[in-house]
């Protein structure tokens, strides 16, 4: 049976809850990107995806899983302060001389920062959130659609954010820095946290989990990068050529997307 | 050979604490760490100080007495082994080394190098041991143990319990020694008898001890003598999580 008492004191259950709250966001990050990446497909596919997110189920989907994200960053950042927390109490009077043992140790700065990128990723959300989620949708206005539905025409607005604005791609790149090495240590740390490694196998997912951290952080640059640096390629008033790549990508979701 | 030392000197748990100088002469490069420590000693007495207070019992690695931070690495940079089975020839003629004890508030000090590690007993008396039947033994061959068991419940088995993991530890946590005291027993038949409960009741313990949290630095495992893997303590959440659902 379980015990209600257990989990809240114990330093394991804080790991549990570290891990698979880390991992569950990871598995956002991944979709997230590749819905990213859409974008590169052109305004129809990309503004069809957004319309997609909005009305699955109703728009139902987009609510649930808005509000699943909240309670897993919520958790997953009260259960990384607890341990931080934890950290200053058990070595009240710190060593003269710090230093790195080498060999079997995977102490590095993205190990001990954790905390730091963690609360700069959690700055650089909010920040996100009011330049796409919060930003003006009326004043972007909308796509028409193949079938003649109208959308908001984010495709523009994100087009528009990035262009030509050197500050925010530069506050991107800051932020996708903090993000790979939040990464680079938390994904094999959140695999071993919810006690999946074995002696074998410890090596090898401490080499995927950086290589996935890293890819994840250069897939969402690419975004911004991109659209700031190939002007010519981006038009913010691109109107689609339909019959092409839309409806051969998108014919699964069809039924949802438009009608 | 000559060294120079920043030795940490602290009259007693509450006493203000402080690196002190000092140069110790004419050491064979084949003495160990402790030995020319005890050259040491042997020079303050002489001069009518104090000598260091550090800790030793077998001085060949098993026993798990001593432990010193050496350089900010516990047991020192050679890994793989106890501070008394560092031999001095691994240093130049001339280097500065600087002795810590092992730091976090579980292990109290109690005099200069000297820290009181009983809380690993503590966590210990919790579910370190197995259920036996009194009388004579059985017959060793009466259960087969797979080599590959065996070999996994030595490995874990193989920790003396010096505390570097606590000392090296950015968190001073002692996962890696219940992870390795937790994972020894669930590999033979002796150990299934207090299974369900033995994670639960060891974590308790590490945890009312006053440890830090684990971040999977894997400092632990670099600075420890029997180079446990930290794989045991992914194993220890294992048998938690398990223990948790099916008690």
């Amino acid at each position: 049976m379980i015990n209600l008492k257990e989990p809240q004191i114990s330093s394991v259950c804080k790991k549990m809850l570290t891990g698979i709250t880390g991992l569950s966001l990871v598995l956002f990050l991944v979709a997230h990107l590749i819905g990213n990446l859409t974008l590169f497909a052109g305004p129809d596919v990309f503004n069809a995806y957004a319309q997609f997110l909005h009305h699955f189920m109703h728009g139902m989907f987009i609510r649930i899983a808005e509000v699943g994200l909240l309670g897993f960053f919520a958790l997953h950042i009260w259960s990384a302060l607890s341990v931080q927390r934890s950290k200053k109490k058990a070595r009240p009077s710190r060593y003269e001389v710090n230093a790195y043992a080498g060999g079997a140790s995977k102490k590095s700065i993205h190990s001990l920062y954790m905390a730091v990128s963690g609360i700069t990723i959690l700055v650089f959300i909010i920040i996100h959130l009011i330049n796409f989620k919060y930003a003006d949708h009326e004043a972007v206005g909308t796509m028409t659609m193949e079938n003649g539905i109208e959308v908001t025409n984010v495709y523009k607005l994100v087009v528009l954010t990035f262009q030509g604005n050197f500050g925010l791609v530069l506050l991107y790149m800051v932020a996708m820095g903090f993000l790979c090495s939040h990464l680079l240590h938390g994904i094999w740390s959140a695999i071993q946290s919810v006690g999946l490694t074995r002696p074998s196998t410890i090596p090898y997912l401490n080499l995927v989990g950086m290589a996935f951290a890293v890819a994840l952080a250069v897939g969402f640059l690419l975004l911004p990068l991109l659209i700031f640096m190939m002007r010519g390629t981006f038009d913010p008033n691109a109107v689609p050529e339909y019959g092409t790549h839309a409806r051969l990508m998108l014919a699964p979701l069809a039924p949802w997307i438009l009608g | 050979m000559k060294v120079n030392l920043k030795i940490w000197r602290q009259a007693g748990p509450d006493a203000p604490g402080k690196l002190v100088d000092y140069s110790v002469e004419n050491i064979d490069p084949s003495q160990s760490f402790l030995e020319m420590l005890d050259t040491l000693n042997e020079q303050l007495v002489k001069s009518g100080q104090e000598p260091v207070a550090f800790e030793s019992d077998c001085r060949e690695g098993i026993c798990g007495n001593c432990g010193l931070v050496i350089n900010g690495i516990a047991h020192g940079s050679k890994g793989g082994c106890t501070t008394c089975e560092i031999r001095m020839r691994q240093y130049n003629d001339g280097d500065t080394i600087t002795v810590e004890p092992f730091r976090a508030k579980a292990f109290t000090l109690i005099k200069d190098l000297v820290v009181n590690r009983s809380a690993f007993d503590r966590i210990m008396s919790k579910g370190g041991y197995v259920a036996m039947n009194a009388g004579s033994a059985q017959d060793a061959n009466l259960q087969p143990i797979h080599q590959d068991a065996a070999e996994a419940a030595m490995d874990a088995a193989a920790c003396i319990g010096c505390g570097a993991c606590v000392a090296a530890c950015p968190n001073a946590s002692a996962s890696l020694f219940v992870g390795a005291k937790v994972s020894q027993y669930t590999w033979l038949p002796q150990g299934q008898v207090e299974r369900s409960t033995r994670a639960l009741k060891m974590v308790k313990q590490m945890d009312s001890e006053g440890f830090g949290d684990c971040s999977n630095h894997a400092e632990c495992e670099a600075v420890c003598p029997k180079e446990i893997s930290i794989a045991n303590i992914s194993r220890m959440r294992r048998e938690f999580t398990k223990a948790l659902f099916t008690r």
